[in-house]
């Protein structure tokens, strides 16, 4: 296991640095000189000289790669070029609100996902999942704007059952107050790609061998499902809710940034606007490690339910 | 194709055999066939043209709110005064000029102008002043005499579903944007699949280095969420625009395809077929385009459709942001942007249109997907 771990662990290496090249090629290259986005359109050459300096631009490229790989290493991305804030300070103070919205959406839709998946998947074929998977379909086409919208719109500002938008300082009243109408809209939106794939899992699982030999036992429809196709169809199901910890996080961006909560997917949007080139650089490379450590954390998840899977 | 057609029973005629028996799968295809065709008509000025003309007056709603078609409603008719009282300040005077409707601080740039280049500051500033949307407000104020001001009196009450804030019809903008976002969905699932299947192909036929190169990219991008990647090329990216959003797309979605294509050229390159091939002298790239991708393009047309329908819904979501089209296009995501501020003023039918056409479009072309995708493999069972 442990000889697993660290083959994994040195495998992400070259990824790693990959990331970091093509996220040092971006912003060096691909968006023109750093120092005319920061210095602004009207700016003397002595003012974008100074930045120059100050950025290292004037350096060789092979040692400006080695101050942001030192960046990288030393989680040290320095200060937002717009509020000053220090990048690593706008991480620790965004990153809780994110979570709150985040977890219960993830544990809840998972939950639910689940329980539908296997509904259909019990009667599959029939009318009734083949019209569960049209609706499914049908609500991953309108776009995650509308539900939104309309959700906040309708829920919050026609009916008064929640907040419009608003954060607080203390968990409990961002929990029960202003979390309430983003989780609920999240869910929405998530629970139908969620149940088609958690579907298809248990679709594989149903056509394999031992559940013939269940069935054949004389085993009632109830234990195959519950006992045999469940317990394995949830392998891949907690494999992939892992490995998607990551994106999730970020993916509720549209979310904060409707009901003004002051979470990490908001900041790169707020980012993005701004050209704010620290935060973004600071966001992607981190993610991109989070993602990969999660993958691993899913790998190694799957290899603990089931046995069989060998870690080569 | 031709050869198998006389054959009988090709894999492209069973293929269409089993589609055509598909009643949902043919549905669907009617309606993106019909999309298309509208899409192709706006292209060429068949309908929707005219999209930017104000027919109507401000927020004017759809025919069938109003009580069979007599008097507006007295609450619309509120609504639409009020927008009216606005507008109307600006269509008292004639035409308006251009420097009027687009430069509000011509004056004070004038003057920023001047003192830059009066002698003291002439050392100090050696970097040309310039001003930063000149190209856009010359562009912007060569179009404006083609719009034209339709009086207040001649404007209709109401148009068959409705007007937006400047009284433009919602039917018009639903079309055009409509033919902005398909085309942007379709050209980024375009340029995606061919950066995935080219690289698909040369891993899994070459392998060694080819192949470990192609992976280690793969990795990279597969370890950045995607909408992060879309995001942070949004921001680095200078111009904003169709063009970019299709490269912005491009890029990043191609990964999906990339291991798919991968994995079937692994499996064919060892076929006895191949290897026929191969001794009757046929070059490596011929085996692997004439030969082999026609075996695999089943694949790479199901994963196609499946881009082109999360490359629509991405860039309506980019648009909305304000990453997407620039202000003088449509796109379905833009319209999202302004039905946002309608709705709270009870305005809803421009938000019902985009989200009704969008919905009919990609629902249609995920069901189309599904259908094409049993059609042409019937090993899967779901």
């Amino acid at each position: 296991m442990s000889a697993y771990v660290i083959r994994r662990l040195w495998q992400m290496l070259p990824t790693m640095a990959g990331v970091i090249l093509l996220v040092f090629f971006l912003f060096n290259w691909v968006g023109g000189d750093p120092a005319y986005v920061l210095a602004g359109l009207f700016s003397s050459q002595e003012q974008i000289a100074s930045i120059r300096k100050e950025l290292g631009l004037d350096e060789p490229i092979l040692t400006q790669l080695f101050i942001f790989v030192k960046q990288v290493m030393l989680f040290d991305f320095g200060t937002s070029w717009t509020t000053g804030e220090k990048v690593s300070q706008i991480f620790a103070t965004r990153l809780p609100a994110s979570l709150t919205v985040v977890g219960p959406l993830l544990v809840i839709e998972t939950i639910v996902a689940v329980v539908i998946a296997i509904a259909v998947s019990w009667v599959r074929g029939s009318l009734i999942d083949r019209s569960v998977m049209i609706v499914c379909t049908m609500g991953m086409s309108i776009s995650i704007l509308v539900f939104i919208i309309v959700g906040q719109y309708l829920l919050a500002y026609r009916l008064n059952w929640f907040p419009v938008q608003g954060w607080g300082d203390s968990l409990t009243s961002n929990l029960l107050v202003y979390a309430p109408l983003p989780i609920l809209l999240g869910l929405v939106v998530s629970i139908a790609p969620n149940t088609r794939l958690f579907r298809s899992f248990i679709l594989d699982e149903i056509d394999q061998d031992y559940v013939r030999t269940a069935r054949a036992k004389g085993m009632n429809e109830a234990r195959v499902m519950f006992i045999h196709v469940l317990r394995n169809a949830m392998i891949p199901v907690i494999t992939f809710v892992i490995s998607n910890v990551p994106g999730l996080l970020l993916g509720a961006f549209l979310l904060e940034r409707f009901f003004g909560i002051p979470g990490v997917g908001r900041e790169i949007i707020l980012a993005v606007e701004r050209s704010d080139f620290p935060v973004i650089k600071a966001v992607t490379v981190y993610v991109a490690l989070a993602t990969m450590l999660f993958n691993l954390l899913g790998d190694l998840l799957y290899r603990l339910a089931d046995p069989r899977i060998q870690l080569k | 194709m031709i050869d198998l057609s006389e054959q009988g029973k090709g894999v492209w005629t069973l293929a269409l055999r089993r589609f055509l028996s598909d009643r949902v799968g043919l549905v669907s295809a009617a309606i993106v066939i019909f999309g298309l065709i509208l899409v192709l008509a706006s292209m060429a000025g068949v309908i929707a043209s005219q999209w930017t003309n104000e027919v109507a007056i401000g927020h004017a709603p759809p025919h069938w709110l109003l009580n069979d078609g007599s008097a507006p409603d007295s609450k619309y008719q509120a609504q639409g005064g009020a927008a009216l009282s606005k507008t109307s300040i600006a269509s008292n005077k004639d035409q308006p000029t251009p420097s009027d409707v687009l430069d509000p601080i011509e004056a004070e740039m004038r003057l920023i102008g001047a003192y830059r280049a009066s002698p003291s500051q002439q050392a100090a500033t050696s970097t040309d002043i310039k001003d930063p949307i000149a190209d856009e407000l010359n562009a912007a104020g060569k179009r404006i005499g083609q719009y034209q001001a339709i009086p207040l009196s001649e404007r209709a009450q109401s148009t068959a579903w409705g007007a937006d804030k400047w009284g433009r019809d919602v039917l018009d903008k639903t079309i055009k944007g409509a033919e902005t976002s398909i085309l942007v969905g379709l050209s980024a699932a375009l340029m995606a699949t061919l950066i995935g299947s080219l690289m698909g192909a040369y891993s899994g036929w070459y392998g060694g280095w080819v192949d470990d190169l192609c992976n280690w990219i793969y990795n990279v991008f597969n370890a950045i969420p995607g909408i992060l990647l879309i995001l942070a090329i949004a921001a680095v990216l200078d111009s904003k625009g169709v063009l970019s959003v299709v490269i912005i797309l491009g890029v990043t979605a191609w990964t999906g395809v990339y291991r798919l294509v991968r994995g079937e050229y692994l499996k064919h390159r060892e076929r006895d077929y191949v290897r026929a091939a191969f001794a009757i002298g046929a070059s490596p790239v011929r085996r692997m385009f004439v030969h082999i991708l026609p075996n695999v393009s089943h694949v790479i047309l199901v994963q196609f459709s499946l881009l082109t329908v999360s490359c629509i819904k991405a860039e309506v979501i980019l648009s909305f942001l304000g990453f997407g089209v620039p202000v003088d296009g449509v796109s379905w995501g833009t319209m999202l942007t302004e039905a946002q501020n309608d709705l709270l003023l009870g305005i809803w039918w421009q938000l019902a249109a985009a989200t009704l056409a969008m919905g009919v479009f990609v629902t249609a072309l995920s069901l189309f997907t599904d259908a094409l995708r049993d059609a042409l493999d019937p090993r899967l069972t779901h």
